[in-house]
C-alpha cells in the first residue's frame, strides 16, 4: 500500500512536467502574418553583365604575357551591380541595389525580401537593370488578386524573359 | 523523485537521446523519402503503433530539449563550469546547437505547413550570413524547386546530426570518472511512461500539406526546438545570430572570465605509491592516469583537489607506524599526516566527527567525505573515541561522487572499505561508528 502511494505521488509530480511539454509543443500558436493578410517575397539571384566589355590585346600586350597566356582577349571578370526596384500600387517599396558575390566581384548578385501586403488586388511593378549604364532593361507589370493566406513569388530567370510571379 | 531527476539530468539526455535514436530508426522504416511521399506516409501511420511511436519521439525531442537546457542552467547557477570542469562546459556548447539542429530538421521531414516554416526561417536565417546572401531560401519558394534529392539531404542531416549529437555527448563527458550516462531503472520507466501517456492524451497530428503559395496564418509552433523563429521575425535574421552567436561565445568565455583561484592539485608520492589504481578509479574528473613507471600521474589542470584520491589510497592509513605518514597520492595543503595529526589531538574523546567542509558540522574538516579513509574511523574507536560520525554535504557533493564513494566504501562495497569490527548507523548522509 505504501509502495503503491508512493509511485502514485512519484507519478503525481511527473503531471506538470508533461503539462509542461504537451502545451509547449504546440502552444502558443505563432502567427506568421495577420488575418485577411498575405506574403509577397522577392526572391532573384542573377548574374549580371559584365562591366567592361573584351577587348583585344595589342601585339606588344600579347608579347609581355607568358606563352602560355597569351589570349588574344583581355576579358574584365567583374560584373556590373543589379539594381531592383518593386513598386506596389504606385508606390515604390523596396530599391536596392546588388553587388555580385565573389572576391572579384564576378559571381551572382542575390536579394530575398519578404512583405506582408492586405489581401485583395494590387499592382506589381517591378523592374531590373544589371548593366553598367542606362535605364532599367528588365520590367514587369502585373495585376494580382490575393487571397488572405496567398503567398506570391516573385522570382527572375533572365532566360525566361524577365520576371515571374508565383502565387 | 524530484531529486533522482535532478541528479541525473545527463543519464536522462541520454535515455532521451537513445529512446529517439531508436524510436526513430523504427518510425524511418514506414517513411518515404520523397518529396510527394513523405507527408502521406506520416499520414498513414496506424495510430496504435507509429502514431503513438510518432508522438514519443516528438515528445522526447522536447523532453531532451528540456532536460538538456535545465542541465545547463543548472550547472551554471552553480558555477560549474571553472577550471577542471572547464572541457566538460565548452564541450557541451558545440551539442547545444546539434541538438536544436537535429531537432528541427526532424520537424521538416514531415513537411506539412510547420515545416515550410520552419524551414523557411532557418533559410532565411542562414542567408542572412554575408558569405551565403540569399540563395538557400529560393529552395523552397516553389514546388518545382523541392526534389527528392533535397529530401535525401534531409534525411542524410536528419541522421548525421543526432550522430554528431553523439559524438560530442561522448567527447562530453569524456573527463568526467564514472559519468552517469544511464538512467536509474525506475527514473528510465517512469519517464517512457510520461512520453507514452502524453502520446495517448495529445497524439501529435501533422498541419496541412506544405504548399508553397499558401501561408497559415497561425502555426502550432515546437516552442522547445522552434523559439528561434518568431524570435527571428520579432527582430531580425542578423540581430538572431548576435543572440545566439553572442550568447554561445558568452557561455564559452564563462570559464575564462570567472576563473577563481587555482586549486592545488594533488601529490603522487612514487615511493608510497604501488600503482593500484584506486585513486585513477575514483577520481571524479579522469585527473589521474597511470604512467609508464605503473605509478599514479596527476594531471594538474584536471585536479578539483577534492582529496578523494587520498581517501582511496591504501597507503592512506594511520595505523602505519612511520612517524611522518606519507601517502601515496596526497592534497599537499590538507594531508592524511595533517588529518592523523588533528585526529590524535582530538583523542580520547566520547565522538569524534569528520565532516565535510561544505557541511560545516565541526569536528574535523575535509575536502570531501570521500577524503575519509574507512581506516581512520577505526583508528579513532581503537584510540579512544566513544564513536565517530562522518557527515556528508547537505545537499550534491560538490565533487560528484564523494558521497557515492564514502556510502560504497562504508558499506564494504568499494575498496578501501570499512573493517566489519565497526559498526555503521546511517541517516542519510550523516554515519555514525561504533566497535561492535
Amino acid at each position: 500500500m505504501k509502495r503503491a502511494l508512493r509511485i502514485a505521488a512519484q507519478l503525481a509530480l511527473y503531471l506538470p512536467l508533461m503539462a509542461l511539454i504537451g502545451y509547449f509543443s504546440a502552444r502558443p500558436q505563432f502567427r506568421q502574418i495577420g488575418d485577411g493578410e498575405a506574403l509577397v517575397r522577392l526572391s532573384l539571384i542573377h548574374a549580371a553583365q559584365r562591366k567592361q566589355a573584351c577587348r583585344d590585346r595589342t601585339p606588344e600586350e600579347l608579347a609581355k604575357l607568358a606563352a602560355n597566356m597569351r589570349a588574344p582577349q583581355d576579358c574584365p571578370r567583374e560584373r556590373a551591380d543589379v539594381l531592383v526596384e518593386l513598386e506596389l500600387d504606385g508606390r515604390v517599396v523596396l530599391r536596392r541595389t546588388l553587388a555580385p558575390s565573389g572576391l572579384k566581384r564576378d559571381g551572382q548578385a542575390a536579394l530575398y525580401h519578404r512583405f506582408t501586403v492586405p489581401a485583395g488586388r494590387h499592382r506589381f511593378v517591378v523592374r531590373l537593370r544589371d548593366r553598367a549604364e542606362g535605364d532599367f532593361n528588365y520590367a514587369a507589370d502585373k495585376v494580382i488578386e490575393l487571397a488572405p493566406g496567398a503567398a506570391l513569388v516573385i522570382d527572375f530567370a533572365a532566360t525566361k524573359g524577365g520576371f515571374v510571379f508565383r502565387g | 523523485m524530484f531529486s533522482a531527476v535532478k541528479n541525473n539530468l545527463g543519464a536522462l539526455g541520454f535515455l532521451l537521446f537513445w529512446f529517439l535514436a531508436a524510436s526513430g530508426i523504427t518510425l524511418y522504416i514506414r517513411f518515404d523519402t520523397s518529396v510527394q511521399g513523405a507527408y502521406e506516409s506520416i499520414g498513414a501511420l496506424e495510430w496504435w503503433f507509429g502514431g503513438i511511436l510518432r508522438s514519443m519521439h516528438r515528445y522526447a525531442a522536447d523532453a531532451f530539449v528540456l532536460v538538456v537546457l535545465v542541465h545547463l542552467a543548472r550547472e551554471l547557477a552553480a558555477g560549474r563550469f571553472r577550471r577542471f570542469r572547464a572541457f566538460s562546459w565548452i564541450s557541451g556548447l558545440p551539442a547545444l546547437w546539434l541538438m536544436y539542429a537535429s531537432g528541427a530538421v526532424g520537424y521538416w521531414l514531415v513537411w506539412d505547413a510547420r515545416a515550410q516554416f520552419s524551414a523557411l526561417a532557418t533559410a532565411e536565417w542562414i542567408d542572412a550570413l554575408p558569405l551565403v546572401g540569399g540563395s538557400i531560401a529560393r529552395n523552397f519558394l516553389a514546388a518545382e524547386a523541392v526534389a527528392d534529392r533535397l529530401f535525401s539531404l534531409f534525411v542524410f542531416l536528419h541522421i548525421g546530426l543526432p550522430l554528431a549529437l553523439l559524438a560530442a555527448m561522448w567527447v562530453h563527458v569524456q573527463r568526467l570518472g564514472q559519468a552517469r550516462s544511464t538512467a536509474p531503472a525506475p527514473l528510465a520507466y517512469a519517464t517512457l511512461f510520461m512520453l507514452l501517456a502524453l502520446a495517448l492524451v495529445l497524439p501529435v497530428e501533422s498541419h496541412q500539406k506544405w504548399d508553397p503559395l499558401r501561408i497559415p496564418a497561425l502555426v502550432d509552433i515546437d516552442w522547445f526546438l522552434m523559439f528561434a523563429h518568431p524570435l527571428m521575425y520579432a527582430t531580425s535574421p542578423q540581430a538572431l545570430w548576435l543572440i545566439a552567436g553572442g550568447a554561445t561565445l558568452a557561455l564559452a568565455a564563462l570559464p575564462w572570465i570567472s576563473r577563481g583561484s587555482a586549486p592545488v592539485a594533488a601529490r603522487v608520492d612514487p615511493d608510497n605509491c604501488n600503482g593500484c589504481g584506486r585513486c585513477i578509479a575514483d577520481c571524479p574528473f579522469d585527473a589521474i592516469v597511470l604512467s609508464e613507471s605503473n605509478k599514479a600521474r596527476v594531471i594538474a589542470d584536471r585536479c578539483a583537489s577534492c582529496g578523494i584520491c587520498a581517501g582511496a589510497c591504501p597507503s592512506s592509513t594511520p595505523f602505519r607506524s612511520a612517524r611522518e605518514l606519507v601517502s601515496g597520492i596526497d592534497l599537499p595543503d590538507l594531508s592524511v599526516q595533517d588529518l592523523r595529526r588533528r585526529l590524535q589531538a582530538a583523542l580520547p574523546a566520547e565522538e569524534i566527527v569528520f565532516s565535510c567542509e561544505k557541511a560545516q558540522a565541526g569536528g574535523i574538516a575535509l575536502r570531501c567525505l570521500a577524503m575519509l579513509p574507512p581506516s581512520f574511523v577505526e583508528y579513532a574507536l581503537r584510540h579512544g573515541a566513544g564513536r565517530v560520525r562522518a557527515v556528508g554535504c547537505p545537499s550534491e557533493c560538490a565533487y560528484r561522487l564523494g558521497l557515492e564513494l564514502a556510502e560504497e566504501r562504508f558499506a564494504g562495497r568499494r575498496e578501501p572499505h570499512l573493517r566489519c569490527n565497526v559498526q555503521v548507523a546511517r541517516c542519510g548522509d550523516d554515519y555514525a561508528f561504533t566497535l561492535r
